[in-house]
């Protein structure tokens, strides 16, 4: 069904240019020439990198742009053989859930790169970077699960060395963490995935395939199989993500990893977990991600209020954005579990928002930590005085990740929490306690960093630059566009997901997406409103035609009681 | 005409965009101009649409205006859309309508301010938040309305942001209102739980089960306890205070905290709906935050405190209306107390920037003389808040008093006692503010203090100088002294070599070889007698001197130590209760006092009070007028003259509950009311202005529960709630982080272990081979005969 929709009339257009290759070779071919480059010509190195990974951004962008927003299928698809006899092949597609994830991934890379330079060996950093684009591009579009394994590992060695190389304080420490507890996570991955295709190939009949779309409508295993393998996946996502208890790798990684790293760490690869619960767990395991549903839930909502207390009391601003991703991710999570329409779109909204967000929070930070030379709060103070514009743009971002209506982060957040509030109700309103602590835990950080009177060399603050402030441009519009006209991106991820949702309704007995008890019977206008207010009228004048005679007569006796009292 | 709706929130929009790309560049007084005029526009747009709603029949008031789909996913959908009609349209004529008159007034009183600009960007915003709020179609435009007022808060309260008392009142109003919020979004979410929409159209009119609706009308309640400051929520509207007066005038009494109030009334049919134990409730929480909030008011010194303590007093009241299904009289009373308060406050406003900033009412008194225009307003901003006939809060709170009785006459006497307590506080502030004797040029304890510590710093130093003057001396002494024993020794040398040489001179006969030398000897020795013998008496004098000047030092020590306890005990004797001091002309030293006084105090003997300029003047007498007349939009005489009810009707769904007292019992509560309130006046007059009475009494802080209620929610929060997040860090570092680094050490030191088996000995190998195939031999052999 779904190469045949690929075959489309509809789009034939899309099919013209290989672009989900091209989204995965020009950032390596520009690692490549950044190689190339004399080590010498620093800026060159730069301008490489920059245009390298400009003309991927620009190329996703078009990809949206030509993305058919009435298909809920995959699109863009290519699928060339790899090694028939293992049931491998080069397939690649997008749909509208990962669709944002590749756009978000083309847009924050340039930033990223442009938000800061290294301070050494420009040439390495530049390259690990483009490959970990290249690897990023590569995890959000592929369906098939030995090559999406490739992407999902080798995504991890550049960004160990760009943690270990290009990190501050203890990054060697904090790099093999990352990179031990990720791999361990995933290892048993793959036993799974092999599991899963052979499994399914001796259940169906069918020759070897580790195709994602096979797999999901085969859906051949029992359920004690279909389990343990959705548990092997989900631990990889689980240290992925981060979900609670297994989140401290992540404050680490943060903290030490040079901005640039902390930007695609919290605004990329985290999403790989929570993608992966996605395009994964839930479509190919729908049962068990249905019957194990509640561990989730329950370890979402815990980070999300873990998390939010422990960020509180965290005295390194960076360590403090860090944890707050903890608590977001938490959020999404319990999204992707309400398994129904508005949770999940609400949980591929908010992998996008938070990405925009926090990468903002975190190059922020890094400039702080540039001019400032230290990320303790308690060194920093007052700087919104010799900073104001600084301060402003921060205040922006600030409120964004707390969920303020109107901005980003609000629109994921909420819808998260509606459709949360219909499938698991308790669940959701302890979620909503994390709404609070949100605000508590922000505003207290940004008052002690920016509120009072500077002293010492908080004095001295520089002001934003215009060329940082171009850096930031593009974030602050998101953020205030995603907020204000959410509706482009909903109607491109929601047909996919009420495709998945429909999937997991068709493969799980007894199971109805979780919705609102009773829909309006009538179409809402204003002609109806008047029409109940008649009603409403005729009824009252039924019942109570005796009040409004005591009011006629309270009338007149107020009337002779002023004629009197006149007297 | 209707759909003009839309520039209503566009409007303000608008001007805080400009501002923001140009605000800048506009600078004072431009960028106030521009804001001015974009509410102002937004002013008569409302106009506008409230013609347009005239022209149609009473039942067809209803009118939505679409912009775009917001927020669609599935089944749900929300739009940025506008609902008008005559509840949503008065909100926006007084929202807009008193925002303009405050931002004219906000030109003239942030004059100077460095960020004056940016005051009128956030202005603008609020503004539009607010109208979002009031007109959205749904409760989502309302909530987005909802938060971005908080925000627009949260940035005014904490304008003035270098100090720490004002960035933590910005914070503290945050969070308190998320509190609020956490009651908002899980309503809505019931809301679409239970119904499938939450736009108002389908809201209003679709029926759902009782306990749905209980806990939906709780969660809003909750939502509107934080915005409007109701108990327990309402800590954060005192602390408010520390933003700039306008704001106050405009956010913290008129506008956003009518919210809550505003909310319960739109979803009047849910209430309707609802077990009657939850509106009960509503009216209850409104009942008792009054009380408690007017009993706080009365121990108040900070002008502006007093005023917060009333607004959430005053909200009280609107509760209490909302709970007993008085909605015409909650939003007429809304109304009328948004133009006596948003008076009253941009009137305190006007005192404070009339005396540099000093918000302390025992500093002020006999004011009136020199702002008599700001004297004037505030005097009937008094009257109408004290619901003295004819202004307008009499009407509108003896509606409420009225619908109270109706509903449960204990309702009533709380309403009743609170108006009391009103009046009372009200009549105080008054006195205190604008009549009695001026203080405003009394020393303050501060100032008294501050002298004393002069005094004290100079004894201290005269102490030390005469310290160092006894040890100076005493060394010179010494050393005098060992000079008069070394002139004693050098004279009874002298009389000693006298002796000798006369002696020998003696054995010695004339003309003997030396003789004369012996002669020459005895002469010179001779001499040198009375020499040392001057000397010596030089040296003791010089010794009984500086005896002298040791006992005189020493006395000049115990006078400064004497002098620094007295300065210390003055000091502290100081009185504290009064923070004036009339008693300075007592004092036995006047003019060496006045000299030691702090520069605060000379700089406020150089300044007059004054009036404030016209800008700020003409809101004072717009709202003046408003405050005065105000009640005649809704009489209660006949049916006919209660404009706001009939206007409002339609957005009543016949929901407003009916007053079936009888018209001699409405005379009698209404003469009962009055006569307490003049009562009031009456005492506070004695009190504050003939001096009867321990004020101490009255003022006590044991009264006050609301301030102990902050008080104890800011020691947990300080205390055990900190405790408790720290307590969670540290568990995530050393257990959940440790339980990593363990396994991480573990599989370390297991490697080190086992990597010692590795020996490269052939026999040991061969004994682990062995060994192990024994180990395999005996399970078999077990598992045989098991």
């Amino acid at each position: 069904m779904i190469p045949a929709l690929a075959q489309s009339s509809v789009l034939a257009a899309q099919t013209a240019f290989p672009i989900l290759p091209a989204l995965i070779i020009t950032p390596l071919l520009s690692a490549v020439a950044i190689l190339l480059v004399p080590s010498h010509r620093q800026s060159e190195v730069r301008l490489v990198a920059l245009a390298g990974s400009t003309i991927t951004g620009a190329m996703a962008v078009w990809m949206m742009a030509a993305f058919d927003k009435t298909e809920a299928g995959f699109q863009f698809v290519v699928n060339e053989p790899w090694l028939t006899s293992m049931g491998l092949n080069w397939h690649f597609a997008v749909d509208g859930i990962s669709l944002f994830m590749i756009v978000l991934t083309g847009i924050l890379f340039p930033i990223a790169i442009l938000a800061a330079v290294p301070q050494h060996d420009s040439k390495a950093y530049h390259a690990w970077i483009m490959v970990l684009m290249a690897g990023s591009m590569g995890v959000f579009m592929a369906l098939d699960l030995l090559l999406f394994f490739v992407f999902f590992e080798v995504v991890l060695i550049p960004m160990y060395f760009l943690i270990g190389g290009w990190g501050h304080g203890r990054r060697i420490y904090a790099a093999l963490k990352f990179f031990i507890y990720t791999m361990a996570g995933s290892a048993l991955m793959l036993v799974g995935i092999v599991s899963l295709a052979f499994l399914t190939a001796s259940r169906t009949g069918n020759a070897l395939t580790f195709d994602v779309t096979q797999l999901a409508e085969a859906q051949a295993l029992g359920t004690t199989a279909q389990r343990l393998i959705f548990l092997t996946f989900a631990l990889a996502f689980a240290v992925k993500v981060p979900i609670f208890p297994l989140h401290t790798w992540l404050p680490d990684a943060h903290t030490e990893a040079p901005t640039a790293g902390s930007v695609i760490l919290a605004g990329v690869m985290l999403k790989l977990g929570t993608y992966g619960y996605i395009r994964f767990g839930v479509y190919l395991f729908p049962q068990a991600a249905y019957d194990l549903a509640w561990i989730f839930l329950t370890l979402g909502v815990v980070g999300i209020l873990y998390a939010a207390v422990v960020a509180t009391m965290q005295k390194d601003l960076k360590r403090l954005v860090a944890y707050s991703s903890v608590a977001h991710l938490g959020f999404i999570v319990l999204g992707i579990f309400t398994l129904n329409t508005q949770g999940l779109t609400g949980s591929v909204f908010q992998m996008v928002a938070h990405g925009v967000s926090t990468g903002a929070l975190f190059i922020m930070v890094g400039w702080v930590y540039e001019r400032r030379h230290t990320r303790q709060i308690a060194e920093l103070g007052g700087l919104q005085k010799p900073a104001p514009i600084f301060a402003a743009a921060f205040t922006l971002v600030m409120l964004s990740s707390i969920g303020l209506p109107g901005l980003n982060g609000f629109t994921g957040e909420f819808l998260i929490l509606l459709g949360g509030f219909q499938a698991a109700r308790w669940w959701t309103v302890f979620a909503v306690l994390g709404v609070i602590l949100a605000a508590l835990y922000l505003l207290w950080a940004y008052q002690r960093v920016f509120h009072g009177t500077p002293t010492g060399d908080n004095i001295d603050m520089p002001e934003l630059k215009a060329s940082e402030g171009l850096v930031l441009l593009p974030l602050l519009v998101l953020i205030v566009f995603m907020g204000v006209y959410p509706k482009p991106m909903l109607e491109r991820i929601e047909p996919s997901i009420e495709r998945l949702v429909a999937h997991v309704e068709a493969n799980v007995d007894g199971f109805i997406e979780p919705g609102p008890v009773q829909v309006p019977e009538r179409p809402s206008d204003a002609v109806t409103l008047t029409e109940a207010l008649e009603e409403a009228e005729k009824k009252a004048a039924r019942e109570e035609g005796e009040v409004e005679d005591s009011v006629d007569e309270e009338g007149r006796e107020a009337s002779l009681a002023e004629g009197e009292t006149t007297k | 005409m209707l759909e003009a709706a839309w520039l209503i929130p566009a409007l303000p929009l608008a001007g805080f965009l400009t501002l923001l790309l140009l605000g800048r560049r506009l600078g004072e007084p431009l960028a106030g101009w521009l804001a001015t005029g974009a509410i102002g526009g937004s002013f008569l747009s409302t106009v506008v649409v409230l013609i347009g709603l005239l022209n149609k029949a009473p039942a067809e008031r209803f009118y939505i205006q679409k912009i775009f789909t917001w927020i669609p996913v599935g089944s749900f959908s929300v739009d940025l859309g506008f609902l008008v009609d005559p509840l949503s349209i008065t909100m926006s004529l007084f929202v807009t309508g008193v925002g303009f008159l405050i931002h004219l007034y906000s030109i003239g009183y942030m004059h100077g301010d460095a960020n004056f600009s940016k005051f009128f960007l956030y202005l603008n915003l609020f503004a539009a938040s607010m109208l979002m709020l009031v007109l959205g179609d749904n409760l989502l435009i309302t909530f987005l309305g909802w938060e971005g007022v908080g925000a627009c808060s949260y940035l005014l309260i904490s304008f003035w942001f270098d100090s720490d008392a004002n960035a933590s009142a910005g914070k503290k109003a945050f969070v308190t209102n998320r509190v609020g919020d956490f009651g908002f979004m899980l309503g809505t979410f019931l809301v679409f739980n239970q119904i499938g929409s939450i736009r108002y159209v389908d809201v209003l009119t679709s029926p759902i089960t009782a306990g749905a609706a209980t806990a939906i009308v709780l969660l809003f309640l909750l939502a509107a306890a934080g915005k409007s400051a109701q108990i327990p929520l309402f800590v954060w509207l005192p602390d408010a205070m520390a933003g700039p007066t306008p704001v106050s005038a405009l956010i913290h009494a008129a506008t956003m905290v009518t919210s809550g109030v505003y909310l319960l009334t739109r979803l009047n049919p849910v209430l309707a709906q609802a077990d009657p134990w939850a509106t009960s409730m509503i009216a209850w929480v409104g009942a008792i935050t009054a009380f408690v909030a007017a009993l706080a008011a009365i121990s108040q010194t900070d002008i502006k405190k007093v005023l917060a303590y009333s607004t959430v007093s005053q909200l009280g009241y609107l509760f209490l209306a909302v709970g007993v299904g008085a909605y015409i009289p909650a939003i007429f009373h809304m109304i009328t107390h948004a133009f006596f308060k948003a008076l009253l406050f941009l009137g305190s406003g006007s005192v404070i920037h009339g005396v540099d900033g000093e918000q302390d009412m025992r500093r002020m008194g006999g004011l009136a003389r020199f702002m008599p225009i700001t004297a004037g307003t505030f005097i009937v901003g008094w009257l109408a808040i004290a619901g003295v006939p004819p202004f307008s809060g009499f009407w509108s709170k003896d509606e409420i008093l009225l619908s109270a009785w109706n509903e449960n006459p204990a309702l009533w006497i709380v309403g009743f006692v609170t108006a009391i307590l009103t009046a009372f506080y009200m009549t105080r502030q008054v006195i205190l503010t604008f009549f009695g004797r001026t203080r405003y040029w009394d020393v303050t304890n501060e100032e008294i203090a501050f002298a004393y510590d002069q005094f004290a710093e100079e004894a201290q130093a005269a102490h030390l100088v005469a310290a160092e003057t006894v040890d100076e001396t005493s060394t010179a002494l010494d050393k005098a002294r060992s000079d008069v024993a070394k002139r004693t020794e050098a004279l009874t040398k002298a009389q000693n070599s006298l002796a000798e040489a006369t002696n020998a001179l003696a054995e010695s006969s004339e003309g003997l070889e030396g003789y004369d030398k012996l002669v020459k000897a005895v002469e010179k020795a001779n001499k040198s007698v009375p020499k040392a013998e001057a000397a010596l008496a030089k040296a003791t004098s010089k010794v009984s001197e500086l005896d002298d000047a040791v006992d005189q030092a020493e006395g000049l020590v115990v006078a400064a130590q004497l002098e620094a306890k007295r300065a210390a005990s003055r000091r502290t004797e100081a009185p504290t209760v009064s923070p004036v001091v009339t008693a300075l002309t007592e004092a036995p030293e006047v003019e060496a006092f006045v000299d030691k006084l702090p520069e605060s105090y000379h700089e406020r003997k150089e300044y007059t009070p004054h009036e404030s300029p016209w800008t700020m003047t003409l809101p004072l007498v717009v709202l003046a007028v408003l405050a005065a007349l105000g009640g005649a939009i809704n009489l209660p005489f006949a049916k006919r003259l209660q404009f706001l009810g009939n206007w409002l009707e339609p957005s009543l769904f016949v929901n407003e509950a009916h007053v079936t007292s009888a018209t001699s019992t409405k005379w009698l509560l209404a003469v009962v009311a009055v006569l307490g309130r003049l009562a009031a006046i009456f005492v506070a007059f004695r009190v504050y202005l003939h001096g009867q009475g321990n004020t101490e009494q009255i003022e006590s802080k044991n009264f006050a529960l609301a301030v102990t209620w902050d008080a104890i929610l800011a020691r947990f929060m300080g205390g055990p709630g900190r405790t408790l997040f720290d307590w969670m860090a540290w568990f995530d570092k050393t257990f959940i982080d440790g339980a990593v680094n363990g396994a991480a050490s573990l599989a370390q030191f297991t490697g080190k272990e086992l990597k010692t088996s590795q020996s490269g000995l052939v026999r040991q190998y061969a004994l682990f081979i062995s060994g192990s195939a024994g180990l395999i031999g005996l399970w078999f052999v077990v598992r045989l005969f098991a």
